[in-house]
């Protein structure tokens, strides 16, 4: 779960880092009043999960009302990277002569956390990571001990970090890491931690990403789930509780198992065709489940038609196809052609099974993908 | 010859009273695993599928001999559950349970270090024989004896390929899902090391996917000390970056790092084949043969 920078800034406050007076807006309107009681200069910051915000127009200075005004009537509504933008945070802008950076997160190679902090702030960290790789101090952390005091100013000092500010930056990677730690958080990073003429630092951009698979303790987290999707696709995939990821193309795929369905929308790239969607439908395949699959992906506007790539390993293919007659019955007429393609255990009995008025079915993952693609290509037409 | 298990593995169950504990033990019994214990605290005495169970994972290795673990216990215990086994004279678990927070995992990794105990998985179907043993739910109706070895980070993808390749005659020595997790106990130059070790192992396939770096480090291993020809295939190819694909290790970082291409690349300079679609995969394996 990726929090919206607000959501995270709110997180980083609770926790003492110091971060820029801001309120939360979704028009216009409310953007001016916050401006007006935060007191300008202000940034105006569009709320969505893409990095480059700036670059692409996303954020934006206001020094009176009136670029205020023209910066919220800009940034609201506007389409940034592929995210719609319904909010923005109106932040007090932070006069600064320097930008840091402090993260944590996992290091999967190694099997454990590092903390990273570098004085190359407010720029792509992972392009300092590439070109100057000794800009970046690192402390890998044992997952028993948690992070050693020394660790946070060894990294400081490492880093180079101005001696006057290198205790208050220390103390910030400690607060970071120990949010890291206690919210199961993936990733955890301030960039840039933007330092002033007197020597205070403060948080200007915020980013907590949780890990899913921690999310069922951390209950506090878990609502903010629905605020940090983003979009409605997204939020009614929580509900449903699929593996869902909304891309842009115009072929919905709905597959058993994430391998299996990454791979169904390889080939329909490898087919000329563009995916609309990942969706994995995981084990059993009740009812149900098929008929709020096909309807994540028909709620999509740009899906002009449907495979479904099924493996049945210990899920019989006679149960499945059963399955999708049941779940294709409590549709009047299906939005879109749906091709299906059952294999494994039972398949060829599934196969027969399956209602062929309603949907396709061809018998190799290639073929099911070819025709998806077709049809797909034909309502275009 | 088989790499890992075989049918004198003595197997125990923890989590074997659970649904899905007890439907695979049965499946396990059926394709011929010698399971010979569960373990669930508080359940000690009772018996599943005729299979004892005992409170403890050191009750059950002690009274039964075993050397194997197979885990079907949820996520929020599951982490806790492979501390258990790991602190026993156990060989190998296996960790089936998908959704273990991701920094549990890290505290494991971290005392695999510490013990001769191989884990494989988590978020993995388990590891099959053909013919003689399955630890896991891997579909044993698929599988043939053969000498083709497979080692994957999917599940069904991985029984896609076998499918193909047992429908073209071509069986299995071992198949070893390494699970969709960012954190694993077994990666992919572990299972090639077995597999180049094992005499009876011809060609290998290896299924990788977006996330992480380790197909390119398997790429260094193979082009470095295997003479066992491999074939590739990796998922993902259109996967956007920032984006989890499913399993949890499946995502490219925002700057690209374990992309697709990357790891294509990686393979192809290694002399590694890498399909285009699961039956090219096939195909290349069917060549070296």
């Amino acid at each position: 779960m990726r929090l919206h920078e607000y959501q995270a800034k709110e997180v980083f406050a609770d926790a003492d880092i110091p971060t820029p007076s801001a309120t939360l807006a979704t028009t216009v309107e409310e953007v001016v009043d916050a401006a007006a009681s935060i007191g300008y200069p202000v940034a105006i910051k569009a709320q969505v999960h893409v990095g480059g915000r700036g670059k692409a127009g996303g954020i934006k200075l206001a020094e009176d009302e009136p670029e205020a005004r023209e910066a919220a009537r800009d940034i609201l509504g506007m389409d940034l990277k592929g995210y719609h933008v319904e909010k923005v945070l109106v932040e007090d802008a932070v006069d600064f002569t320097n930008e840091l950076y402090v993260g944590v997160t996992m290091d999967r190679s190694e099997g454990r956390p590092v903390a990273m902090v570098s004085s190359k702030g407010g720029v792509n960290i992972e392009e300092v990571a590439a070109e100057t790789p000794e800009a970046i101090a690192r402390e890998h952390i044992d997952p028993a001990f948690g992070m050693h005091p020394y660790q946070a100013r060894k990294a400081v000092y490492e880093a180079g970090i101005d001696r006057d500010i290198a205790g208050d930056v220390a103390s910030i990677l400690t607060t970071l890491y120990t949010i890291w730690d206690e919210k199961d958080a993936s990733e955890a990073e301030i960039n840039p931690l933007m330092v002033t003429g007197d020597d205070e630092v403060i948080a200007a951009d915020a980013v907590l990403n949780i890990d899913d698979d921690a999310l069922f303790r951390q209950p506090a987290l878990a609502e903010m789930e629905d605020e940090a999707a983003s979009d409605d696709l997204e939020a009614k995939a929580n509900e449903y509780g699929f593996d869902y990821v909304r891309l842009s193309g115009n072929v919905g795929v709905i597959g058993n198992g994430a391998g299996l369905v990454m791979t169904t929308l390889d080939l329909v790239d490898y087919y000329d065709g563009e995916p609309a969607n990942f969706l994995d439908i995981g084990g059993g395949a009740k009812a149900e489940r098929v008929r709020n699959a096909l309807d994540m992906v028909f709620a999509d506007e740009n899906v002009d038609a449907v495979v479904f790539n099924i493996f049945g390993g210990i899920t019989r293919g006679d149960e499945v196809a059963r399955g999708i007659n049941e779940a294709l019955g409590e549709f009047d007429e299906l939005p879109k052609p749906v091709v299906v393609r059952l294999a494994g255990t039972n398949a060829a009995e599934g196969m027969e099974i399956l209602n062929t008025d309603v949907v396709e079915v061809e018998e190799t993952l290639e073929a099911a993908v070819q025709r998806a693609v077709e049809r797909a290509q034909e309502v275009t037409a | 010859m088989s790499v890992l298990v075989d049918t004198d593995t003595r197997v125990i169950v923890q989590g074997i009273t659970g649904g899905e504990g007890s439907f695979h033990t049965e499946q396990m019994i059926e394709y011929g695993t010698n399971v010979v214990a569960g373990a669930v605290p508080g359940r000690g005495g009772e018996e599943v599928h005729g299979v004892p169970v005992y409170d403890t994972v050191a009750g059950a290795v002690r009274e039964e001999d075993a050397d194997a673990s197979v885990v079907f216990v949820p996520p929020a215990f599951a982490a806790d559950a492979i501390f258990e086994a790991l602190d026993t004279p156990l060989d190998l678990v296996v960790a089936i349970t998908e959704g273990i927070p991701t920094q549990d995992m890290s505290g494991v990794y971290k005392r695999l270090g510490e013990v001769d105990t191989r884990l494989i998985g988590p978020n993995c179907p388990g590891i099959i024989t053909p013919g003689a043993s399955k630890l896991g739910i891997l579909p044993g109706n698929i599988f043939a004896e053969g000498n083709v070895g497979l080692v994957s980070r999917s599940g069904t993808l991985t029984y896609q390929i076998v499918d193909n390749l047992t429908s073209r005659g071509i069986g299995q020595t071992t198949a070893i899902g390494i699970g969709g997790d960012p954190i694993i106990g077994t990666d992919f130059i572990d299972a090639l090391e077995l597999f180049e070790a094992d005499p009876e192992t011809d060609a290998v396939v290896m299924c990788g996917e977006i996330g992480g770096e380790d197909e390119e480090a398997a790429a260094d291993y193979i082009a470095e000390h295997m003479d066992t020809p491999v074939a590739g295939f990796i998922a993902g190819r259109t996967a956007p970056p920032g984006k989890r694909m499913g399993h949890a290790g499946a995502i490219v970082s925002g700057e690209g790092t374990g992309t697709a291409a990357s790891k294509i690349e990686a393979l192809n300079d290694a002399g590694v084949p890498v399909g285009n679609t699961p039956e090219q995969v096939v195909e290349y394996v069917a060549d070296f043969l």
